[in-house]
């Protein structure tokens, strides 16, 4: 197993990364968003550290809860307590920085991107995550990753948080649920 | 399970009435009654339909939950409010629509409720919305449809109106927070007649509430309806006073059969809400009511219209409380599901 970066070493990373895409691309006016709840945990950081000298991002952070948007749906049922997506009310032309803690099958991202283009059409969406592991299920990557771990089916990597930020590790037998 | 032969709705809708809501894993799988829901199952409802309140503020509201999924609205009794809201419940969710009026159907050609249900269960349908004049009707249905269509009882006769009574405890849980408890709930009127009184009465002392009042005259209560646990008053102003919550309800005249009341103008005078009456209950209590109103019969239009009227808060909370009730007997693990495994497993089953 490799030694793992922690989340905050990680997080420096991403947001120096992040900044000199921002600047190669010209994007003006970002719109942050992050995914319930780890992403939000690494957005809200990462939020933080960009707007600390110069001011990036002119909104608060965005969130979105995909819930409602699953694939898997019909087979596990819904989550009741659904927090509900905080987006400005119009996404219509904007370049969306969508964040997420860990990048695994990429349906999740899938059905980030679904919601996201209810509340319109956006004008490009840039994909940062903290971790990416192996095990891609849909043609989906990312623009900025943290680390790459490669794990086998059955390993998983968790975020713990909001304070400390944490790796977890965990091994699951094939008889269990996976949640992933 | 114990003492359900006592109960009085049992010669109607049989022994295993309130069973056969559940699948074997306690998740919903029909909604016809609030009776003999536990306090979980009422409070997952309104927890998902909080969720749901959520969507419906959306700019774009619709979410693509139920998509490829049938709904039908099978209406014997005439409806607007809960008929359309039922409609727009399953719309915001994705899934297919079918209205059908049966008064104008096949019913009364003649052909049975049995081969009307057959026939549209092999068009491919998912779940049915009921509403039926006959109490007990749509357990009846439940009991007789594919064992993978879920039935949601959307008002049968004088029995119950689970999703009508499940956005009046969401309205309350809005206005007056989580704990029940040391809640006073007023509800004022024609209790014989109302489904909803009954559903509501079930639901409000599952979920632990303090003081549960029923106010009409002798003539418009049901016989023992102590036994349900509430306290019953006849005066008004008695009933409400410190009350958190005023329920009203319409005077069901075309269920009426003989001389119950003198008249409308009497009623008024003795049960209609006016502002002065309203005095009695607590200074912040809100005043709720099913629909249709009748404006000078139960209720005094300045009330109706007034700062403590949630009535069309009822209305909009009803589509999200739909909306919760549709995906959760419809988002069940299928292969958790009791009635489907019958047909193969059986045998094996004990």
């Amino acid at each position: 197993m490799q030694q793992l970066a922690t989340p905050d070493e990680l997080l420096a990373q991403l947001a120096t990364k992040l900044e000199t895409l921002l600047s190669d691309k010209a994007i003006d006016n970002p719109l942050m968003v992050g995914i319930h709840t780890g992403g939000v945990w690494v957005a809200t950081k990462l939020h933080q550290q960009l707007n600390s000298s110069t001011t990036i991002f002119s909104e608060p952070l965005a969130s979105l809860d995909i819930s409602f948007y699953r694939d898997d749906f019909s087979r596990i049922g819904m989550n009741p307590k659904v927090k509900p997506s905080q987006l400005p009310p119009d996404v219509d032309d904007r370049h969306i920085i969508l964040v997420d803690d860990v990048l695994h099958t990429g349906r999740t991202i899938r059905a980030a991107m679904n919601e996201l283009f209810d509340y319109g059409r956006p004008a490009s969406i840039t994909l940062v995550c903290l971790m990416e592991r192996s095990g891609r299920e849909l043609p989906l990557q990312a623009d900025i990753v943290g680390e790459h771990i490669e794990l086998n089916e059955g390993e998983h990597i968790k975020l713990t948080g909001p304070e400390p930020l944490a790796f977890e590790l965990q091994q699951q037998t094939h008889n269990k649920v996976s949640n992933g | 399970m114990v003492n359900k032969a006592t109960k009085p709705t049992d010669a109607l809708i049989g022994h295993d009435a309130w069973n056969i809501q559940l699948d074997k894993n306690g998740n919903l799988k029909h909604f016809l009654t609030t009776e003999g829901l536990g306090s979980e199952v009422l409070t997952r409802i309104l927890d998902t339909a909080e969720s749901f309140a959520n969507v419906n503020e959306k700019s774009i509201k619709k979410v693509p939950l139920l998509r490829g999924k049938t709904i039908v609205n099978l209406f014997f009794e005439a409806s607007t409010r809960t008929r359309t809201t039922f409609e727009l419940a399953a719309k915001r969710l994705s899934a297919d629509v079918l209205n059908i009026n049966i008064s104008t159907s096949a019913t009364s050609k003649g052909e049975t409720l049995l081969d009307t249900l057959q026939n549209i269960q092999a068009m491919y349908c998912d779940m049915f919305v009921v509403r039926h004049s006959d109490s007990g009707a749509a357990h009846y249905i439940a009991n007789n449809v594919a064992p993978n269509i879920s039935v949601i009882n959307a008002g049968d006769g004088s029995h119950a109106h689970p999703t009508q009574a499940m956005l009046d405890m969401f309205t309350i849980r809005r206005n007056k927070g989580e704990d029940f408890g040391n809640l006073r709930v007023a509800i004022v009127g024609d209790i014989l007649h109302s489904r909803v009184a009954r559903s509501q009465i079930h639901a409000l002392n599952t979920l632990n509430t303090g003081d549960v009042r029923v106010i009409a005259p002798k003539t418009l209560l049901p016989v023992g309806i102590e036994s349900m646990g509430v306290n019953v008053f006849h005066d008004l102003e008695a009933g409400i006073k410190d009350a958190d919550v005023v329920i009203m309800l319409r005077l069901q005249k075309e269920r009426m059969q003989g001389a119950l009341l003198p008249s409308e103008q009497e009623y008024y005078q003795l049960y209609g809400l006016t502002e002065e009456r309203l005095l009695a209950a607590k200074s912040d209590a809100i005043v709720m009511h099913p629909g249709p109103i009748n404006r000078g019969v139960e209720i005094d239009s300045n009330v109706a219209d007034g700062t403590r009227s949630v009535i069309l808060d009822q209305v909009s909370y009803g589509i999200a409380v739909r909306m919760a009730v549709m995906t959760m007997t419809l988002g069940r693990e299928p292969e958790a599901d009791a009635d489907i495994s019958k047909g193969r497993t059986e045998g094996d089953r004990k």
